[in-house]
């Protein structure tokens, strides 16, 4: 090599550290390590006033050492794997509504005219320019007892005859919160997806004799796909592992994963089947993500 | 009666008039071309047949029933699109089998129908590939075929071949020839080539400015364009401005400015005193050197100006006493000698009084 190119090699060589360097120092730092703590954590004993029981201790009543009491603990009781069902189909009907509200939404959008795209897309994340507390506070006016939205449905209750309901503190005002949080990380990967289609797709699918509904079942759904599984994977997730609006609006009997691994660390101070818990979570959103990809490979194989 | 009938249609955009009370009529199993320069309405009709736009005016005839009430996916018309828009997420199989499927027809039925036309387009081995797999070429043919193989009445084309390169391109153009004459189904083909048009069509139908200027077989169209417009666009013309001096059965006589005058084959009704021009195509002009084409009833002495050389052909642009520039064409038939003339060399050109003709303005 001569000496001009290998120069150039080096520089290149270089700006790929600098580039990826610090990203790359980050995710060690707050993600891989941590990460590890966790799993180490998970199989030790938790201290008196929180924090891990120590490693070896001089007095043989103290608890020390290594265990799998956590995870024997966490298959014993049938509570904790009905919590996680639970919060399963919490993340899953979120994300179906969340899917069939942001779907023709973001069609809308894709089909505009180009210059009132921008404006739409701008007003689907307006609601991020607030706090997001402060938006899950507002449900608790919206859905209050004595909120117009109650009154009317129990006024419309009692015309019929029936139990006046409390709607907030109650799975649904969770459901409701959660669908109004996350709305717009499904709208938006839906909406790069589906604004890149080509148009003259479609003509041809009409010129060859589909249907309106035809059109869009055999050829905008299909190669919307990767839209679809990128927005669902960023609902069902966050989701998942979501403890502040269920703190907030659920009732009391309607703790999710979120709130059992927060528990653990704020509340009964077992950081060791906290960490226990939290590996579970991250174990069960692999198997669905790996699931989905295992859906979606199947599907769309095409570049 | 023909198999589509355009009667008086017109589209406008606004104030444009992108189609202007245009009729046409294309027979059963007729390659039939639309050409024109961009802009001319060529698109906006073949839109109107297969049903993407409407026409403001006139009617549009299929097998003697209107088109107006039947929207496009119910029109026995199919149409190849500039960009092929093969559906990404099927297979080349699949691609083909969706008009049949659209049509309900049974799945035994789908499958013998695909293979058979994969077989007629050489795509056997590609079923179940996918477009992106595919090379430009490929994908056209699946197109083709994506278009054929319901059978339609029509098969519209808007410009299939622009996106090919020019060796492919040729290649193309014979398969289509024999594609079309082997499914007998009535093409409707839009294209600004012209080349491409005179090779492939059985009729052409030359557009400009939403107006058809001239409906002909490729020969005649070449040999005898009706307008100064037609006999530009279609191939090289050389033109001399000239008016008519005697016009008689046998012959026209043309003044030409500068020049003299021409002997030009005869025209109806061209009146003593009409201006226009003197048109001749660039093979039809011999050229020579001094003392030559003397026996030729029109011949003028110029001077090379430039020179092309095209490989199979030599152009020489000629200056003629008047300033205007004359093109002639001279195969390079003789082995290694391709220069006959250089540059400022002073020649003689000439022409058969049969050949060419007057254009009025």
């Amino acid at each position: 090599m001569t000496e001009p190119a290998r120069k150039l090699v080096t520089a290149a060589r270089l700006t790929k550290w600098v580039v990826s360097g610090p990203p790359f120092l980050f995710l060690l730092l707050f993600f891989v390590i941590p990460g590890i703590i966790m799993v180490l954590a998970s199989f030790r004993y938790p201290g008196e006033f929180g924090g891990l029981a120590p490693l070896t201790a001089a007095d043989p009543a103290t608890l020390q050492g290594v265990t799998l009491e956590t995870y024997r603990f966490f298959f014993s009781d049938p509570i904790y794997g009905q919590v996680f069902v639970k919060s399963i189909f919490m993340a899953l009907a979120t994300t179906l509504i969340c899917l069939t509200m942001a779907y023709p939404l973001a069609l809308l959008i894709a089909r505009s005219p180009k210059k009132s795209r921008d404006l739409m897309v701008l007003l689907v994340i307006l609601p991020f320019a607030s706090n997001f507390l402060i938006r899950v506070y507002a449900w608790m006016i919206v859905l209050g007892p004595q909120s117009a939205l109650s009154r009317l449905v129990n006024g419309l209750l009692h015309g019929l005859g029936m139990e006046p309901v409390h709607l907030l503190f109650s799975p649904f005002a969770v459901l409701v919160a959660m669908v109004y949080v996350h709305l717009p990380f499904m709208v938006l990967p839906l909406y790069t997806n589906l604004e890149k289609h080509d148009p003259s797709l479609l003509d041809a699918a009409q010129d060859l004799g589909a249907s309106a509904w035809q059109r869009f079942w055999r050829v905008t759904f299909p190669l919307s796909l990767p839209g679809i599984f990128s927005g669902s994977a960023l609902v069902f997730i966050p989701v998942l592992g979501m403890f502040a609006v269920p703190d907030i609006l659920g009732g009391t009997g309607d703790m999710l994963i979120g709130n059992l691994i927060k528990e653990q660390f704020l509340g009964t101070r077992d950081w060791p089947f906290g960490s226990t818990l939290s590996i579970m979570l991250t174990i069960a959103v692999l198997l669905i993500a790996w699931l989905a990809a295992r859906l979606a490979g199947r599907r769309g194989s095409y570049g | 009666m023909a198999q589509l009938e355009i009667r008086n249609v017109t589209r406008r955009f606004g104030d444009f008039v992108a189609v202007d009370n245009v009729s046409l009529s294309i027979e059963a199993g007729e390659f039939f071309t639309l050409l024109g320069p961009s802009g001319c309405g060529k698109t906006t009709i073949l839109r109107m047949i297969a049903g993407f736009d409407l026409p403001d005016a006139g009617q549009i005839l299929l097998d003697g029933k209107d088109l107006a009430d039947t929207p496009a996916e119910k029109r026995p018309v199919h149409t190849v699109f500039q960009s092929y828009a093969l559906f990404p997420h099927m297979t080349v199989a699949q691609n083909i089998a969706f008009p049949l499927r659209m049509a309900r027809r049974p799945a035994a039925e789908i499958a013998g129908m695909t293979r058979q036309i994969l077989e007629q387009v050489h795509l056997t081995d590609k079923a179940d590939a996918y477009p992106h797999e595919l090379s430009g070429g490929q994908k056209q043919r699946v197109a083709l075929a994506r278009g054929l193989v319901n059978r339609p009445r029509l098969l519209l084309l808007d410009e299939p071949l622009g996106a090919l390169d020019a060796k492919l391109r040729e290649e193309m153009q014979i398969d289509l020839i024999n594609l079309q004459r082997d499914v007998g189904i009535t093409f409707v083909f839009v294209t600004h080539a012209q080349v491409e048009a005179l090779a492939l069509s059985h009729r052409i139908a030359v557009m400009d400015q939403g107006r058809v200027a001239q409906v002909d077989e490729p020969a005649r169209l070449y040999g005898y364009p009706k307008t100064r417009f037609v006999a530009d666009f279609i191939g090289h013309i050389n033109q001399l401005e000239a008016q008519v001096v005697e016009s008689t059965h046998g012959h026209l006589r043309l003044a030409v400015a500068g020049l003299g005058e021409i002997i030009a084959p005869p025209l109806k009704d061209a009146a003593v005193g009409t201006k226009g021009v003197f048109a001749i195509r660039p093979e039809q002009v011999r050229i020579g050197v001094h003392g030559e084409l003397d026996e030729l009833k029109n011949h003028f002495a110029g001077v090379v100006h430039n020179l092309l050389y095209r490989g199979e052909v030599s152009i020489y642009q000629v200056e003629l006493a008047n300033g205007a520039v004359v093109e002639a064409l001279l195969p390079n038939s003789a082995p290694g000698k391709a220069e006959l003339f250089m540059a400022c060399d002073e020649v003689k050109l000439g022409w058969r009084h049969d050949a060419g003709m007057f254009l009025r303005d």
